[in-house]
Parts: C-alpha cells; structure tokens; sequence
C-alpha cells in the first residue's frame, strides 16, 4: 500500500513524485519505459520568459526542474536584459542525454521513491473516492491518492501527412485504455494536438551561412542553491537561419498534403497558437517573405539538431525538398522527421485549484493530460499536484498559490477557471501582477511556504533568511547615510555620467536616479561590496521601483479581500434566485472558491456576483439560526 | 469590489430643487474633502451638515454652493462612512459634481449596491434578502437598457479605435517580452512610445473638451437677459432671434425651471428664462424684488447684463453687476451710437455695440463661444461623450496615459511604463464593458507569426 502513486514518468511526474516523497510519503511512479523518465521529447530548451519564473518558482518551492537543468545544461542566457526586472527571465538549452539521466539519478536516490515501469489501464474507485490502479495485466496497486501526468500519452496518434498510426512521442506505447475509463467515471475529455519538428544531422549543416547565437559570457543558474556552474566557455552556441521564397512556394503547393489542411478527413483536434506549424505561419502571414528557424543543438552526446521554428505534418519528401531551400541546410542530412501528435485531455474545469479532481476525490491531474503545453508548466503544476495530495493524506490545509504570489498561481487559476481551447501556454501577458512575480523574488515570495510543507531543510531556510536579512538592512542603512556634494563625488558622478549634486542627498535617494548603480552608492561611500550580487539586485530593484511596487501590491490588496471570500463547496448553484442561467450554469461547472475566482469566470456579470455575495450571506446567517 | 467606495445620484434626475449625490466607503470623506471648500470634513462631527462649495480641483473654480452631511461608519445606512451632497445648481452641475467624484477614485454603485451592503454589513435583516436581490435584478435591467442607450453608436466606435490604437502599443511591448528573439515586431523604446502616447493623449484630450462642449450643445445654456428698463433688453432679444421670429413660447421643461424660449445662436442654443423680466417696463429689482431676481441669476448658467451707454451707473446697476460677479456673464454696454455717459472705467471686461447694428448678434455669438471654449462648432466632430461615468474613465484614461509619458521622461524601462498604458486601456475597455484577459493574447497571435 502506497500513499501515493505517480502514473507517468514526465516533467509532471518526477516533480509529482519527488514532492510527496521528499516530504516522508511512499510514493510510487508508474512509467511505460524507465529509460524515457524526464525526456525532453519536443526543443532542448527549458526557461524562457514567464516559463523560466516557473522553473524558480518550482525551487523556491523545493521542487528539481531547476536544479536538475542547472546539472544539464549547455547554453544558459538571461533574456530581457534590456527590459525591466518584472520580464527578465532565464533559458537554458539542456542537453537531451544528461537531462533525463541527471533527473533519473536523483529520483532513484531518493528515500520513500519506487518507481515501476507498467502501463495503467484502469483506476480503483470506490465512492468517488481514488484507491489506487490496474495494470495492463490486472495486477492492482493500492494507494491513498492517485495523480496522473500522462502527458500526451493517452490515445495519442501520430500524423505526418495522412498517415496516422496509434503511437506516442518518438514511438513509444501510447496509453490506450485509461482515457476510456476515465470517461467511464464521467470525466469530460477532449482532444488536443501538437507538434515536433525535424531533426537534422550536427555535420550536415553549412554553419557559414547562418548567424551564431552564443550563450552569456556570465554565469547564470536556475536554482538558489547551485554553487557550482558550468563554465561559461563549455557551452554550446544556437545558429538562426531563415526561410526562403523558394520555401515557402513548395509548402503553398504541398498544403493539400498537410494532415491539418485536408490530408485528414476529420481532425477534432486543436493544435496551440503558439507553436504553429509552417505551412500554418505561410498561411495566416502570406505576406511575410521569410520565417526565422533556429538551430538548436540537443546533446553533446547525440549529433543531431533541432530546426526550431519547422514544426510541420508534411509528407517526408515534401520535408526532405523544403528543408534543403534554406541557407545553410542545403545538403543537410534528415536524421528524424517532423510530426503531429492528438491525443486525449481533460477539460481542466473538472479540477479544483488544488488540481484535486471534483468528481473523484484523491485523484489528482498535472501536466498536458489537463491541456497545458511545455515543460516547465507541466513541472509547476506536478509539484503543486504532489504537494496536495501530500498535504490531503497528511491532513493539512492545501498549498493553492494565488495570482499575486506565481505564475503558478496565475497558470492554475486560468486553466481550473476559465478552461481551455487549445493548449495552455503560459506568457507574461497573463499575469496582472507581473512586476511582483519577478524571476529574481521567486525565493522571496514562496520559500516560506516550501519550509512549511516541509521541502525545504532548515540549512536552506537559514540561508535565505540571511538573505533576507541582508537586503533589508542595507535599504535602511542607505536610508541613514548622506553623500555629499564635495569634489570627488561629483567628478565621479560625471565619469557614469550622471549630473552633479547641488547639496548633499540620502543615499537611498541618489539610487533613484536610473542611471545610478547599488555600484555605484558603494563606491561613493568608498566602501567594499558586502551584499552578494542577489542581494544587491533586490535592493536595487526595491528602490528604483518602489512606487510602481508599491502601487501594485494596493491593488493586490483589493484582490486579496475578494480571493478571501469563501463560497462553500456544496453550495447549489440552481437554487440561487435572481441569478441569470448562464451564470448558475457557469458556476455550477466551475464551482469556484472564492468570490474572487467566481468573478473571473467569463459570462458571470458583477450583477451576479452581487446576487450571489447576497446569496451566501442569507445561507450563512439560516445557518447559524439553524444551529 | 465590496472595499471601495461608490457614489449615486440618489434622488431621481430631473426633478425637484436639489439633488443629493451619496457616497458610501472608506474613503468617502476623503475623496469629497478634495473638492470641498468649508470646513474640514475629516474633522467635523458626525451625523452633521457642513455649509461650503464643491470645487473644481484643477483651477480650483466654484462649482455650486453645497450642503455636506457626514455619517461615520457605524451608524449609518450600510454601516461604512457615508457622505451626502445637497446640490442646488440643477441636473448638470449635480452631473459635474458626481464626474469629478469618479474621477478621483469613486465607483459608480450599481444598481441597489448601498442596500446590498447594508445587507452584507448586517444592517439589514434577513427578511429582506430577497427584496435586495430583486432590487439588483430589476434595476440591472433597467440599468441596462440605459447603458446601452447612452452608448452612442459612433462614442464607442471611438473609444474602440483608441483601445486598439494602444492594443497595438501593448501588443508591441508584449511580444517583445515573450518573444525577444522574435525579429519581424518593431523593438519598442521609449523613444517609438512617447510620440505614440502623446498622439493619443491628444485625442483623449479632444473627447474630453467635446465633452464639455457637447453638453452645452446638446443641453443648451440656461440664459437670462437682465438689466434696468429702457436699458435695450428687448431689442437684444430681437436682435438675437434675427430671422429665426416666435421661437420664444411658453414651453415648460421637465424641471422646475420654467424654459420660455430658445434662441440657436451660430449652433449654441440658449434657453432663455423669466423672458418676463425683459419684457416689464418697471424696475425689476422693485417690482420682483431683490430676492426673485438673486434667484433667477443663480439658476442662469449665462447672465447677459445690459448697461445704457448713454447714462452714469445707478444703484441698480451696480447691485446687478454684484450679484452676477461669480457667474459666466457678458456685460453688455448699448446704445453706442449715443453719447457716452457711462463710467467705463468701474466696468469689468465688457463688449460695447448697438442692438441697432448687425454686427451686434456676432459680437454677442463670439464672446458666447469664447466664455464657454466652443470655437467652431460647425468644423467640430460631433461625437460626445455625456456620461459622467464614461467621462470620468476618460479622465482616468488620460490621467494614466500622463503618468506613462512621466515614466518615460524618469528613463524607466519600457515595460514598466506598459503598466500605466495597460492601465488606460483597460479603463476605455470598462466603458465598453469589454473583458480584458484573451483579448491581448488574441491580439499577440493574430499580429505576430510567432511559435516554434
């Protein structure tokens, strides 16, 4: 008997299994192929703005995205540098052998953790309540709570051009029968698609006739607690090249052969905005001349690259032909051809915020299985899902981050909210509250919280309380200190260039100026650098955008009242008098929380949140009166 | 939504002599302290009436002379602060006032919301639960039906085109963000934004003074002609209908003011009232005395005071230009074509013609439309915005589209001064009622050829 069981070995998985388990749960992952555990199956890439906040999100927490890519990575940059704090974001190109080995050495290490490799057909459920799984051959395993991060596994079908056969990602067995059963138990399911590109040969490529992208020359790290990163001159640079016209005429004369325009007769499925395949960009933009394609290198180990920007489900000729038509891959050598891959998905509205599934208690989802895409998504919301289902059987009140405090937070609330039409990529866009959910506070803002679950040990804890400590410090100690506008501060102020001081000025007030650097204050007050680089950044940022801050965490306040609202879970939304159909049938599929989620499900009206807020307080009331 | 502070017009619009504007909230008195000159309201006691003025904040200008109640949470109706303005100037000052109110911070309470809190702060039992949501049910359907009638068809087209003016801005900015690898969108810097933002502050900025304008266009000036007997007042009105004979009849107004005439002057309208006056032939500070006469300027928006050229000021004379000194007025000097016996120098700023001449109407129009800002209303794009809630999120719209130029000018990074810009477009989209969250992501993706 295990607490709980992990089906799927993914990016969801490892962080749905190592949470519970790190936290003193038995946990036991199930996987259809060990050796396929944390692959990185589409680009080698992990970051990027708004899903890199996510990785740090994922260690302040306690979780291994960040750590782990830290370990494999072979290119790392810090994007946004130009931009303020609030966008800024790291992405690494990990490398597609040690990603998954680094993540497979650190789940079997791990105490409390077995891992089984088996394909689940089934659920146990007895009174709504999850009790474990059936094995293709049967066997059953019993277990407190259940969480499934099949990815694109279930009923999944590959397609290029109009052939289509019963497979997942890069051949491997597809789930054929738990999807079935799922809808069995009443869940809603729909059918979503995505897509990989081709694969090329590393000494195929003309490199001459592309453009180098290199890695930073700095140093830059995921996790917190990595100390020791790799060199800079160890990494391996991108190439970007371009599409020709020549490109684009044999796609246009191709289309017909595309699965998604006419090859199949019937697709039901959606495919994401935001990973558009070719012929869709030459489509929808005919008038743009060329498309920008990335070269991005997957391994040290393996001599393949992958044709960022190519996704496609052309037939493999018309691959071979278009993909020769660019500079630089004239001759090249196709190692492994692009595809298009549906599969089966729940409708995320079936689950509560803490990814609990409302019609089967204990039995929880995370991952591209509930319709989101990318990997660092599909990692959030494992730990989150992990971490609950932890918190549930250890009886604890559950971890649901809001709006204010992750992306995270935004990404579950958007998706078990207002549901999904294709996959769910996360973007800066989506949070309201970005300048607070910097990639640089990501400790600051859920550390806490990873201590309180029980992820993060007290020697971690300790150090970020320093940290802590640090900052606030030196923001008041520069409040305290004065420079004045004497010879050598003023010739210096010049050097930066900044305008002199007239008379003399509160530390704090001169690192105002946007010029002016936590560098500079020091070397003013002719001091030596105490705060370590972390550290001297969030002082920086804490007085240079104190009043945008400051602005934002007031409106925060006024959202936190309305998220602090309760509506109880078996209230019955038919029953509410006055309240308009689409909203008591809107509700009544969501069932939010609070009045505050209740509010952000589109078709429900403010006059309808004022009928229910009316509503819940005559429930209240009767019954008290009933007591 | 249940923490801020809302504002009504509580009694019904049109009718009676004063209307109350309430308001209900933490920050209720501090928000009518802004704009009121008397005593300070955050320290006098509670459950009083304060005599003062509601003021104009930005030249500080009187608006209307006013009496103020302050309730203090708890004892009230909804049990949170509550402020009560007694307002005497008539329906478009009352307007005025609640616009000025939502632009610094109050909501516009939806229909039945004091009750609603009074219900949620238990001030109000259980009983009436359902009267309270019946309450918000019909009056959104009535408030509905009047959102939807006072959106004028080209207003919202305007408004459309400014959100999708700074969409694409924000778009720009967004994509840069989420794709700054992405070559095909323009790398937005503060130096592309400023005249981007300053283009649309300019156009908000139009809305905002056809506002005004079309206010007085579509509501026409409450206008009186005063001044002694034999003095021209009647060749005035003459000469002001022109061509345009029997316009002046007995028509009452759904108010209380009894509107006896309209004259269409170069487009303006001016609503005369107590035609009467002009027409008497006896003193009109002896025969409707003193009293009557205060009245009657105090209802005009535009007073025009007739003098006589040809004879030294009277008493009556300087009473009338001391009781017009606070109003929008013209001071007419006549009968220049006679000897001049007025004391011009004890005269504020007036215009001097003869109601005999032609030219006199133009004068009159001119200085009419230099009082009140309308220029040529005849080039003027007819498109007004009369709302005061719709106002007041212009206004805002425009006052964060300000704080976003003033970040650029601080050298803040460009997504920072996003943030004021996202500001102001989302409130142009709660004029619409339009909800934001998609609609900039739609925006990305049908814009830009992004993706992998």
């Amino acid at each position: 008997m295990y607490d709980i069981i992990a089906i799927g070995g993914g990016h969801a998985g490892c962080e749905a299994a190592l949470a519970p388990a790190r936290m003193g749960l038995k946990v036991l992952m199930i996987t259809s192929n060990i050796k396929r555990i944390a692959h990185l199956s589409c680009n080698p890439s992990v970051g990027g703005p708004a899903k890199g906040i996510v990785v740090r999100e994922i260690d302040a927490l306690g979780g291994e995205m960040a750590r782990n890519t830290d370990k494999s990575q072979i290119q790392m940059r810090l994007l946004n540098t130009g931009k303020g704090p609030g966008v800024q974001a790291l992405r690494a190109q990990a490398d597609k052998v040690d990603y998954p080995r680094n993540m497979q050495e650190t789940l079997f290490k791990q105490e409390n953790l077995t891992i089984l490799e088996a394909m689940v057909d089934d659920l146990i459920v007895e009174n709504n309540i999850a009790k474990g799984v059936v094995l293709e051959n049967n066997e059953k395993i019993y277990a407190k709570a259940v969480v499934i991060t099949t990815g694109t596994y279930l009923k999944a079908r590959i397609m290029i051009s109009s052939e289509t056969r019963e497979s997942g990602p890069d051949n491997e067995r597809p789930s054929k029968n738990l999807s079935d059963n799922l809808r069995r138990l009443g869940f809603k399911m729909m059918r979503l698609k995505t897509g990989t590109p081709a694969r090329v040969a590393i000494d195929s490529i003309d490199y001459s006739k592309t453009i180098i992208q290199p890695g930073d020359p700095i140093p830059h790290a995921f996790s917190y607690d990595t100390t020791v990163i790799k060199p800079v001159e160890e990494q391996l640079p991108c190439y970007l090249t371009y599409t020709t016209e020549e490109t684009h005429r044999i796609i246009r004369e191709n289309i017909s052969k595309s699965s998604m325009y006419g090859a199949i007769e019937h697709i039901e499925s959606r495919g994401p905005r935001y990973c558009p395949s070719i012929e869709d960009k030459i489509v929808r933009f005919a008038d743009k001349p060329r498309h920008q394609i990335f070269l991005e290198p997957e391994s040290k180990y393996i001599p393949e690259i992958y044709l960022q920007g190519l996704s496609t489900s052309l037939p493999r000729d018309v691959q071979e032909q278009f993909i020769r038509t660019i500079p630089g891959l004239e001759n090249c050598k196709i190692v492994r051809y692009a595809y298009a891959i549906e599969y089966d998905a729940i409708d995320p509205r079936q689950l509560w915020p803490t990814l609990e599934s409302k019609l089967v208690e204990n039995l929880y989802f995370a991952g591209q299985v509930k319709g989101t895409s990318g990997y660092e998504e599909a990692a959030g919301q494992g730990i989150m899902a992990g971490i609950n289902a932890a918190l549930k059987i250890q009886g604890k009140e559950p971890l649901i981050l809001k709006r204010n405090e992750a992306y995270i937070g935004v990404m579950i609330d958007d998706l078990v909210t207002k549901g999904i039409t294709e996959p769910y990529r996360l973007l800066t866009s989506r949070a309201e509250y970005r300048l607070l959910l910097r990639h640089d506070n990501a400790d600051i803002r859920l550390r806490e919280y990873g201590y309180k679950i029980g992820l993060i040990d007290e020697e971690r804890y300790a150090k970020f309380h320093q940290k802590l400590r640090n900052i606030h410090n030196e923001i008041d100690r520069l409040k305290s200190i004065r420079i004045n506008p004497i010879k050598t501060i003023n010739d210096y102020l010049e050097t930066i260039p900044s305008s002199p001081l007239r008379e003399s000025v509160i530390a704090l007030e001169l690192l105002k100026r946007p010029e002016i650097t936590y560098e500079h204050i020091i070397h003013m007050l002719n001091e030596e650098m105490r705060l370590t680089t972390e550290e001297s950044e969030q002082v920086e940022i804490e007085v240079k955008y104190e009043g945008y801050i400051k602005k934002m965490l007031q409106q925060v306040e006024k959202f936190t009242k309305l998220e602090e609202k309760r509506i109880p879970e078996d209230i019955d939304y038919t029953k509410i008098p006055n309240l308009a159909n689409e909203a008591k049938q809107k509700l009544s599929q969501v069932r939010p929380l609070t009045i505050g989620q209740a509010q952000r499900i589109s078709g429900v009206n403010p006059s309808d949140i004022a009928i229910l807020m009316v509503y819940l307080e005559t429930y209240r009331r009767r019954g008290r009166n009933d007591e | 939504m249940i923490d801020d502070t809302i504002v009504a017009i509580s009694t019904a619009q049109g009718i009676g002599a004063i209307s109350i504007v309430r308001l209900s909230g933490q920050e209720a008195i501090d928000i009518v302290s802004k704009i009121f000159k008397g005593k300070d309201l955050h320290k006098v006691h509670s459950h009083t009436i304060n005599y003062g003025h509601i003021i104009n904040p930005d030249d500080n200008s009187i608006i209307d002379e006013v009496l103020v109640s302050v309730m203090r949470s708890p004892k009230t109706y909804t049990t949170e602060d509550i402020v009560e303005i007694n307002c005497h100037g008539g329906p478009l000052v009352t307007q005025k006032i609640l616009e000025l109110l939502l632009t610094l911070g109050a909501r516009l309470a939806e229909p039945g919301e004091f009750t609603k809190r009074a219900f949620l702060n238990k001030r109000i039992d259980l009983a009436q639960a359902e009267s309270v949501m019946d309450l918000i049910e019909a009056k959104t359907e009535e408030a509905l039906s009047v959102a939807v009638n006072t959106l004028d068809g080209r207003v919202s087209r305007l408004i459309k085109e400014l959100r999708e003016e700074i969409l694409g801005i924000i778009a720009t900015i967004e994509v840069n963000i989420d794709y700054p690898e992405y070559d095909d969108a323009i790398v937005m810097s503060n130096e592309i934004l400023k005249p981007q933002i300053i283009d649309i502050l300019q156009k908000l900025e139009h809305i905002l003074e056809a506002a005004k304008t079309g206010k007085i266009i579509r509501d026409g000036i409450k206008t009186v002609i005063v001044g002694r007997p034999n003095v021209g007042k009647s060749s005035l009105l003459n000469r002001l209908m022109g061509e345009e004979r029997a316009i002046v009849t007995d028509i009452a107004g759904t108010t209380r003011d009894l509107i006896e005439g309209y004259i269409n002057i170069g487009g303006v309208v001016l609503n005369l009232i107590d035609t009467a006056g002009i027409r008497d032939t006896k003193d009109i500070v002896e025969q409707i005395g003193v009293e009557r006469t205060k009245k009657v300027i105090n209802e005009a928006e535009l007073i025009l005071l007739v003098l006589n050229n040809n004879e030294p000021l009277t008493k009556d004379d300087y009473a009338l230009l001391e009781l017009t000194k606070d109003k929008k007025r013209i001071i007419i000097i006549n009968k220049i074509d006679l000897e001049s016996r007025i004391e011009k120098d004890k005269l504020p700023f007036h215009i001097e013609t003869s109601m005999l001449a032609d030219e006199a109407r133009d004068i009159i129009e001119a200085e009419i439309k230099r009082l009140f800002q309308l220029g040529d209303i005849k080039n003027k794009d007819l498109t007004y915005i009369s709302n005061s809630r719709h106002i007041a999120k212009i206004r805002n719209a425009y006052d964060s589209l300000r704080d976003a130029l003033q970040a650029i000018e601080e050298a803040m990074p460009v997504d920072i001064v996003e943030i004021d810009v996202k500001d102001a477009w989302m409130r142009l989209g709660e004029i619409l009622g339009e909800e934001v969250g998609e609609n900039l992501i739609n925006e990305l993706f049908s814009k830009f050829c992004l993706g992998k």
